[in-house]
């Protein structure tokens, strides 16, 4: 697999970089609702924070790599199909979630800094606060943190399932070129099954 | 001489009852910041937490010459409590402790004050936190009382007490050493 992105596929890097940061947001948001309802003597009381914060400026770094990614390796257009509405509303549902993720690892930076300490990243870095608290600000950002986070959820759901209904409705290869497989040969005779087929002998002979 | 002589015994009555009462009343030092309510509270069993609330004002009456009519009240911002990190002090203003949201405001008014030693004395009154009011008792000692160099007149006090987390409602459980938290004011009021 190439590592850059072509007009119809994805490269390798993004690929890693779109399955690194779902994983992170499957992970850290039920991190996030299981650290605060824990109890003073519960065990992870102090680690689940600890690695919260940690994953959190994961996510964010991944994140700024794959908007600067997006720049040197544009990724490729949409397939096909679908009014053009639809097309829209996905561009909005991809910009959405870029714009939550982002304000969303700012927020959480900002509770944790609100008193000037930095966060330490599993004690290979530390990343100092470099904003000037405001009052309260623990508090402000906590709330927007909460939720942006839930919202940020509502959103990943619905393009998990734009994501499957191309592939079990429209039967279209959008899902599988984001796994970085071949493209579907389906029962359908589209054009862009002729393409795909011919995708796939190129990639096997 | 009939009619003058109830003149002036009115006068002397009127007198008499328009004399200023002796207790004086001082406004609790907030403005510049010459009082404290501090807690402290075990971590563990093992050190201590120490904080304090940065927003109160009060007032206090006072006669030197019977000290134990004095009578104190303090409103405290329980949002304003600052324990030196932001992630706890946001916890402390949860529901797991201060609840900030839904009971903004902390009172104490005394009910009595009783003279135990020189500069000592027992403060009873009744606390509101957390929506719950319960009586409690502090332990004071004057600390000093006398001119400023800027022309007024000042009197401060200390007091401690102690109060079990779980009689204002607090349900955090922060383990068996920390079911109670410590807390020091000290006040200085200005004579008004």
């Amino acid at each position: 697999m190439r590592l850059g992105n072509t007009r119809q596929t994805y490269g390798a890097i993004s690929i890693a970089l779109h399955w690194l940061v779902a994983l992170l947001v499957l992970g850290l948001f039920p991190l996030g609702l299981y650290m605060t309802s824990l109890d003073y003597y519960h065990p992870w009381y102090q680690a689940a924070p600890h690695l919260h914060r940690g994953l959190g400026i994961t996510l964010l770094l991944l994140l700024s790599l794959r908007l600067c990614w997006r720049f040197i390796s544009p990724p490729p257009r949409p397939l096909d199909g679908g009014s053009r509405l639809l097309r829209r509303l996905a561009g909005l549902v991809h910009g959405g979630l870029y714009l939550l993720l982002l304000a969303i690892a700012v927020s959480g930076y900002l509770i944790s800094t609100a008193d000037g300490r930095g966060i330490e990243v599993f004690g290979w870095f530390t990343v100092p606060a470099l904003l000037p608290a405001f009052k309260d600000m623990e508090d402000a950002a906590g709330d927007v943190h909460f939720v942006l986070a839930v919202s940020l959820i509502g959103l990943v759901a619905l393009h998990a399932l734009a994501a499957l209904k191309h592939h079990f409705i429209d039967r279209d290869p959008t899902l599988m070129r984001m796994l970085g497989k071949p493209r579907r040969v389906t029962g359908r005779a589209t054009g862009a099954i002729t393409e795909s087929e011919t995708f796939f002998t190129k990639e096997t002979s | 001489m009939k009619k003058r002589l109830i003149f002036s015994l009115l006068t002397a009555a009127g007198m008499v009852l328009a004399a200023p009462v002796s207790a004086e009343r001082y406004v609790i030092d907030t403005q510049n910041a010459h009082a404290f309510v501090q807690f402290k509270i075990a971590h563990l069993g093992y050190s201590w937490v120490l904080g304090r609330f940065n927003q109160f004002e009060g007032s206090f009456d006072y006669d030197e010459n019977n000290p134990s009519a004095s009578t104190v009240s303090v409103t405290v911002n329980p949002a304003s409590v600052d324990s030196n990190h932001a992630e706890r002090d946001k916890h402390l203003r949860s529901q797991d402790f201060l609840k900030v949201d839904e009971f903004a405001q902390a009172t104490f008014t005394s009910t009595s004050y009783a003279v135990t030693g020189d500069n000592t004395g027992l403060l009873k009154g009744d606390l509101t936190l957390r929506g719950v009011t319960r009586p409690i008792s502090i332990d004071v000692t004057q600390i000093g009382a006398g001119k400023d160099p800027w022309g007024g007149f000042r009197r401060g006090f200390e007091g401690t007490t102690r109060l079990a987390l779980a009689d204002f409602g607090i349900p955090m459980d922060l383990g068996p050493a920390a079911r109670e938290v410590e807390l020091f004011l000290t006040v200085e009021g200005i004579r008004q």
